[in-house]
């Protein structure tokens, strides 16, 4: 195999790459850095802590987020925690096992220099959050208290109840607010980013779309740093906020930035199921909460509509505990998904018939409740019994909470070297956005761990690294990319305003295409599924850019309008995920080709012709995208098969 | 059911506004309040009309996007509930259905129920913060917080800035969000540093803003979908007086 790319990791031993690494990059004498202008798209963990960093530091900073407020990027949603190699607990957690956990969790599908530095900053997003202020969970002794998370057997993970990316996202927020007031960070909500401009090479900028007024306006800088997130939207149903999108990355992808392992999309093994065809998204209950509830079906198909206070133990089916006696209801979170969707497809599923199938498992609390009293579970998870009752009308504390698994996080993204730059030049990917450090499978409470790690720690050395080989310039504003970039925006909001026979509201096309990536291209794949998804999705963009219809115009507010560019994108990226996923010919983590089992069921790798990330070049034809790959070099850890029986 | 829904529309903030009427039939009790509408306005794209804009994104109740006065009250009848955690089988069939945006001088419509709440990030610019650079924090655990302290410091920031509080008030003041973030950070021992300075300046910047003042109707307290209590404003009013006879 020929591996093409190349990371720019350091070597050497593993727990030095990052300290030399940072002595080996250029420094921005403090004086100079003002001459800098850095842009940073989106405002969630991975953008507010990135612009508020680059501001202290004294670069000038051009923040840009779709929200009314860079306060509401979807990072405030998540609920669980965030991981740290603090080992406060004592109980043998270190640095190593949280950089070999993250490893495994991923299926040996991510770089060894990056997951290590990313447990290496962990203890350090820990101190930088409760010097700000953040209320972390606190034993009686006034010490940080920690619990355990899906997937690990130490308590590393830091927690402010149920709303831990809530409290940390308003730390970031908090010290984006500070650079505000200081002058460095110039703030420009509700405002969307709609094109790249590239000139030479170099990323120099971007178009956005003022959504209040309508306003195309070009922003130039020294570097851009996409910070936008991820795309478990493309399935229309998923656990993002209604805003999530793709389209600051797709338009970098159709730039030239390569996108890596676009076919790993996390599904969340804990949502509340859906409960009619108007449904406009599925609801996360915190994964923490499998650490009390046990996981059950009932055992004979004709006890779905049985009363589950009372069905008698011997017909349930507690099937996680059964299959992985090791880890019980902790197993990762493809694993526990995959095995609800098996029993639910063989007839098991409870809760309400939709389109003729009942999907949902039981998510049981009463022995929870009998052991440690109602008192302790209201307290670890009094607010998400509360949002479940007000979705479902049902109280967890005397019935069973039904939950099924939905798209939830994607692992791929930009593809990034290790300093976070992309295949651009000058143009940086941090968060969800990029395809970094999660492999195949994202363990729990890694997420804010990785937004905020590249956020404070990571790329602001980077982003100086690159500075300071380059002389600070301004680009006119009358410069040719930069017209070529506001025409590009302008033709196509013109083109989504006035489609030849509209017919449709974007919508429409949105829940097609999400049925096609959930049925063909989500918990399971195979070649004839995925092959039927690539013959579908082209007709349908078609069909899409023909019949969609935008009311209103576009010099107004027109939510519309922005529905509708964001589902173009992912018209292009549903089709690039069903590439990716046909051309990975294995299991691996959130990848589960039924082709590709071992004779227990289980996902089966093949390391020896898919140890690879798999980078795609936009090629001018959406359906027919160029393969780059860079190869996976485990020198520390050796790729096993991952268990947990 | 079948529900008449009386909508604010509004075209710009210059425009005059004025309720449209719209009957809806078929709403399942199961669809959220915002689902509903999403079916109104799947109907008016396909027949050519302008869809009703209003602000939501996480749809979970926690990003403080959404923001309808429903039947007179933010964020409509159910208690501690933002407006996308409000389902329609708190409704009756036959209803009529009033819905506004946040009626408050410092929050402009944009358009129909969208208002502009910048307002609320520069009061937090003014001061809602603890001055600490990146890099420059001692390890977590050297700074025991008694349990209670950050229980109730937890609370306090759990607001999720929707602005409810000053869309409640007769005086239209911020006070509830102001304290909010007072609290939280002059709990813990993190915020001390700054905390005769934050009062002030957040507390100026409010007024500059156009809030009013609270005059105790309480009505914020019940309106919070984070039920953050009023007993904030009392400590931020103490805080206050108490940062003009402390140094510290």
């Amino acid at each position: 195999m020929i591996s093409d790319l190349n990371a720019n990791e350091p070597t050497g031993p593993l727990e030095n790459r990052w300290t030399r690494h940072r002595f080996d990059m250029a420094l921005v004498n403090p004086a100079n850095r003002k001459k800098y202008r850095v842009i940073v798209v989106g405002t969630g963990l991975a953008g507010g802590s990135a612009a508020a960093t680059l501001g202290e530091m004294g670069y000038r900073v051009k923040s840009f987020c779709f929200q009314d407020s860079p306060r509401r990027a979807h990072s405030i949603a998540a609920q669980g925690g965030i991981n740290a190699a603090k080992n406060y607990q004592n109980d043998g957690d270190s640095i190593w096992r949280l950089f070999y956990d993250t490893i495994k969790g991923g299926d040996f599908r991510s770089r060894e220099s990056n997951v290590y530095r990313l447990a290496e900053i962990s203890v350090n997003i820990i101190d930088q959050a409760v010097a700000q202020g953040v209320p972390f969970a606190r034993e009686y002794s006034g010490l940080l208290a920690n619990r355990s998370f899906g997937g690990a057997q130490v308590s590393r993970t830091f927690y402010a109840r149920g709303q831990t990316g809530q409290q940390l996202l308003l730390g970031a927020y908090q010290a984006l607010n500070r650079q505000v007031a200081a002058g460095t960070v110039t703030l420009h909500p509700r405002t969307e980013m709609l094109e790249l401009i590239v000139i030479d090479g170099r990323a120099r900028g971007i178009v956005t779309r003022n959504l209040v007024d309508g306003s195309i306006e070009s922003h130039t800088a020294d570097c851009v740093v996409l910070c936008t997130g991820g795309y478990g939207n493309a399935y229309y149903l998923s656990t993002n906020a209604k805003g999530c999108n793709t389209s600051a990355a797709w338009r970098a992808h159709r730039h030239g930035a390569l996108f890596a392992n676009p076919c790993f999309t996390q599904i969340h093994p804990t949502c509340i199921p859906q409960s009619g065809t108007y449904q406009s998204k599925l609801t996360l209950m915190s994964e923490s909460l499998r650490n009390d509830g046990r996981v059950w079906a009932p055992l004979h198909t004709d006890d779905s509509e049985a009363d589950p206070a009372t069905l008698p133990h011997d017909r349930r089916d507690y099937f996680l505990e059964r299959r992985y006696p090791a880890f019980g209801n902790l197993v990762p979170r493809d694993i526990a998904s995959r095995a609800a969707k098996e029993v639910c497809d063989q007839g098991h599923g409870v809760g309400p018939e939709v389109n003729g199938r009942r999907l949902g498992v039981y998510l049981d609390f009463s022995e929870a409740i009998e052991q440690m009293g109602e008192a302790r579970i209201r307290e670890r998870y009094g607010n998400l019994f509360e949002m479940y009752e007000r979705i479902t009308g049902e109280s967890p504390y005397t019935t069973p909470m039904r939950i099924y698994p939905a798209i939830h996080y994607a692992m791929g993204g930009l593809w990034v070297d290790y300093n976070l730059m992309t295949s651009i030049d000058g143009l940086f990917a941090t968060g969800e956005c990029n395809f970094s450090d999660h492999g195949a499978n994202r363990l729990g409470a890694s997420a804010l761990m990785q937004g905020l790690a590249d956020g404070y720690f990571v790329v602001p050395y980077s982003v100086g690294n690159y500075l300071a080989r380059h002389e600070p310039n301004s680009v006119p504003g009358d410069h040719a990319a930069v017209n070529s970039a506001v025409t590009a925006v302008r033709d196509r909001i013109e083109r989504l305003l006035n489609a030849p026979d509209p017919q449709h509201p974007p919508e429409y096309f949105h829940r097609k295409l999400g049925q096609i990536l959930w049925d063909n291209c989500g918990m399971t794949r195979d070649p004839v599924a995925l092959r039927e998804a690539l013959a579908r999705i082209p007709p349908l963009r078609e069909q899409f850019w023909r019949e969609v219809k935008v009311t209103g115009s576009g010099e107004t507010f027109n939510q519309t309008l922005e529905r509708a560019g964001r589902i173009a994108d992912f018209m292009e990226l549903g089709e690039l995920m069903c590439i990716d996923a046909l051309d990975r010919n294995e299991s691996c983590g959130s990848h589960a080709r039924t082709d590709h089992v071992t004779d227990e069921g289980e996902a089966r790798r093949d390391d020896e012709n898919y140890s690879y990330v798999a980078a795609w070049e936009f090629s001018g034809d959406t359906s027919s995208p160029n393969l780059h790959r860079e190869q996976l070099r485990f020198e520390f850890v050796h790729p096993s098969v991952r268990s947990y029986k | 059911m079948n529900l008449t829904l009386h909508v604010w529309r509004q075209a710009d903030s210059d425009a005059r506004g004025d309720f449209e009427t719209f009957k809806i039939s078929d709403v399942s009790p199961d669809m959220s309040f915002l689902e509903m509408l999403d079916v109104l306005n799947e109907g008016l794209i396909s027949e050519g009309s302008e869809p009703v804009a209003f602000d939501h994104d996480c749809r979970e109740g926690i990003c403080g996007a959404c923001s309808l006065v429903i039947n007179g009250v933010p964020h409509g009848p159910q208690k501690a509930t933002t407006t996308c955690q409000l389902y329609m089988r708190e409704f009756d069939d036959g209803q009529a259905v009033w819905i506004e945006p946040w009626r408050v001088g410092a929050f402009p419509v944009v358009r129909d129920l969208v208002v502009d709440r910048s307002a609320f990030d520069r009061i937090l610019q003014a001061g809602g913060y603890v001055s600490v650079r990146t890099g420059a924090a001692p390890d977590g655990n050297t700074l025991p917080v008694p349990k209670d302290v950050a229980d109730r410091a937890f609370t306090s920031a759990t607001c999720i800035g929707c602005g409810a509080c000053a869309a409640a008030c007769p005086s239209s003041s911020a006070s509830l969000f102001v304290a909010a973030k007072i609290s939280h950070l002059g709990l813990l021992p993190q915020g001390q540093v700054e905390r005769n300075s934050r009062v002030r300046m957040m507390l100026a910047q409010m007024d500059g803003e156009g809030f009013g003042h609270c005059s105790n109707h309480a009505e914020c307290q019940s309106a919070c979908p984070k039920e953050i209590d009023i007993g904030r404003i009392a400590r931020m009013n103490r805080d206050l007086y108490r940062s003009f006879v402390r140094r510290t």
